[in-house]
């Protein structure tokens, strides 16, 4: 479903993002982990035609240049990390335009674009606030909302971009249950970048870690979620333990391993 | 916490239908809409904002209520009835006695009326295109005139006043063509002059490239002014604003470029709200914000400089009835903008009836009477406004 091919993104002399390969099948999820400031907003970004890029990006075996913006709208749908929410905009009315691609250009929603948004804000237990503005809702109603737009657009990707950020872990394992009921049911494909280890772990079916701009390790989340694996690319210490869910990625106690000092972490731009 | 899904069987069974074959298979359009929900009959559809038959009714109303004051009250003696007699007989299909005398016939049909018709033109114009201007550039203290068309539009005129005698003798009025022509050549010259490559979707640029635009254009014009003192009444006056010389040819010059860009401007009233999400999300939603705005400047502008071209400055129209506006019936582009077209033209019918009458027979400028009038008003409503911006 989604497939990229030597993809990079560099803004002026700065190189962003470089030789990132990975796909994505339909109903899968791929989790994009790595240490702050590793690229994985770029990538998302990139994906969703905010930046340019080289390489090929293909979704459906198509490009953004081929489909146009609102082409690709419909293929593709957007999470971002900290979305704008105008204050005063009713929660269907923000829903509602993630149905913007596909009706006509000056047009007015359908009742079709009207039912799907009220069938996501349904399942999204999102029913009762469709008249509230944006400013009156909690943080993890919010999260749903932007969910719920992305949902409307009937795009067979999702791109989320840390769609936990600031969520409690019942809000968070609620967005992504949700999402793992659509990859089941309707062959979601979900590409989903993710802070937090244990979540990457249980959700995912395969995990990428990017590390300064390109692939480092790539495969299955018990593969990937390794001790040493953990310690490289984040600097952080860790026990991995076996749950009943998947693997639990605890912090541990932290002696400074004896290859990495703080001070060469530091010098080596590595974060802690 | 308990998914409001599958996962409570029998509550919602029956309610959805179950497609044959399970889970969709994946596309083989890949174009088309992956249907993550199965649309039912019972589904409940949500309802957008909209704008509500009764605003609409309101505003209609507000309009209406303007133009029948405007029509019965002025200098010439007139009974209001037999005016109104006169109007509604002329209106309708009615064959019943005109109200009024051939002399009061000419007062109401030929100085009366278009005058109201184009007062009512020029105020929603303006309020249409400062809604618009603030939907685009995010701003609350965008206006019409902020893309130099004002300073455009006085120059040309203050250039045809100035040299009308030196100028062979034309078919058509002068003033009104080169107040035209500036408006649209000072936008123009903003537009190519803030364009920004490196910020792309930043409108700080072009908004800085309009004052720029604005006080040189400003400068040349006083320059032309004060050289040529002769005719500074005649220049300070259409300044000032004024609808004293209107007449049905004006309203037939304006209207296809008002109702153009009306029609373009009403249609984009959706994509206007979509604007508030920003420029990236804006694009991964599937509209190209920079080509909507580009598209509503360009109506907004046009119909705009139509609209000066013909009235003068006047001030303060596109700036407070859009704000009082979005304080009563919300942000929404949807209301905003239509009930901008409506209040905006009662507004002006009602300060041109004042401008006309208060120190009659002589004439206030317009510009003066929506200031004094509008800036009270929009400071009740600013003090009780809920937060819309």
């Amino acid at each position: 479903m989604l497939a990229l091919d030597g993809v990079g993104v560099r803004v002026g002399e700065t190189s962003l993002l470089h030789g990132v390969s990975l796909s994505v099948a339909p109903g899968g999820l791929l989790g994009v982990i790595g240490p702050n400031g590793a690229g994985k907003s770029t990538l998302v970004r990139a994906i969703v035609g905010l930046v340019a890029h080289d390489g090929t990006i293909r979704v459906a075996g198509r490009t953004a240049h081929q489909l146009g913006t609102r082409g690709w709208a419909r293929l593709v749908a957007y999470v971002p990390q900290r979305p704008v929410l105008p204050p005063a905009m009713t929660v269907a009315d923000y829903a509602l335009l993630g149905r913007a691609a596909h009706h006509a250009l000056l047009g007015a929603e359908t009742t079709r674009d009207r039912s799907v948004v009220g069938a996501v804000l349904e399942r999204l237990a999102l029913d009762r606030f469709r008249s509230r503005p944006l400013s009156e809702l909690s943080g993890g109603e919010v999260q749903r909302v932007v969910l719920a737009r992305a949902l409307a657009q009937e795009a067979p990707l999702l791109v989320m971009d840390e769609p936990t950020t600031g969520l409690d872990l019942g809000h968070s394992q609620l967005v992504l249950a949700l999402t793992d009921e659509l990859r089941r049911e309707r062959a979601l494909c979900v590409l989903c970048t993710l802070h937090d280890l244990t979540l990457a772990g249980q959700h995912a079916d395969e995990l990428v870690v990017l590390h300064r701009g390109g692939v480092a390790v790539a495969g299955r989340p018990d593969a990937v979620l390794t001790e040493a694996n953990v310690a490289r690319y984040f600097g952080a210490t860790v026990e991995i333990l076996a749950g009943s869910g998947g693997i639990v990625v605890a912090p541990a106690a932290r002696p400074v391993p004896p290859a990495l000092s703080v001070a060469t972490a530091i010098s080596e731009g590595r974060p802690r | 916490m308990a998914l409001p899904a599958r996962s409570d069987p029998g509550s919602r069974a029956g309610r959805r239908r179950v497609r044959p074959g399970g889970p969709a298979a994946p596309v083989n359009a890949p174009w088309a809409p992956l249907h993550l929900f199965d649309v039912e009959e019972r589904t409940p559809a949500v309802v957008a904002t909209r704008l509500h038959a009764w605003q609409l009714a309101v505003g209609i109303l507000f309009l209406l209520a303007a133009a029948t004051a405007s029509v019965v009250v002025g200098p010439a003696g007139l009974s209001p009835g037999a005016v109104l007699e006169e109007v509604v007989t002329r209106m309708l299909p009615l064959h019943l006695h005109p109200g009024l005398s051939t002399t009061g016939s000419v007062v109401v049909w030929q100085l009366r009326m278009p005058r109201i018709v184009l007062g009512a033109l020029v105020g929603g114009t303006l309020a249409l295109a400062g809604a618009s201007y603030q939907g685009v550039f995010r701003n609350p203290l965008a206006d019409p005139y902020l893309l130099g068309v004002a300073s455009g539009a006085g120059l040309g005129a203050t250039l045809a006043v100035v040299y009308a005698t030196a100028l062979p003798h034309l078919p058509f009025d002068p003033v009104p063509a080169a107040a035209f022509a500036g408006a649209l050549l000072a936008a123009g010259a903003t537009l190519a002059l803030g364009r920004s490559r490196r910020s792309p979707g930043g409108t700080a640029p072009l908004l800085l490239a309009g004052v720029a635009v604005a006080a040189l254009l400003t400068a040349l014009q006083t320059y032309f002014q004060q050289r040529n003192s002769q005719d500074l009444q005649v220049v300070y006056s259409w300044i000032l604003g004024g609808l004293s010389t209107a007449g049905w040819g004006q309203v037939l010059l304006i209207l296809p470029y008002v109702g153009t860009a009306a029609a373009v401007l009403l249609g984009c009233r959706r994509l206007l709200d979509a604007l508030s999400v920003g420029d990236d999300e804006c694009t991964a939603l599937g509209i190209r914000a920079t080509r909507v705005r580009l598209l509503v400047v360009a109506a907004a502008t046009l119909a705009t400089a139509a609209a000066v071209s013909v009235s003068g400055l006047i001030g303060f129209v596109g700036i407070i009835v859009p704000h009082a506006i979005r304080m009563v019936a919300g942000p929404s582009y949807r209301r905003i903008l239509p009930l901008s077209v409506l209040f905006g033209g009662g507004f002006l019918v009602l300060a041109d009836l004042l401008a006309r009458t208060v120190l009659s027979p002589a004439e206030l400028p317009l510009g003066v009477v929506t200031a004094f009038l509008g800036a009270p008003f929009f400071l009740v409503v600013l003090r009780q406004a809920r937060r819309v911006w």
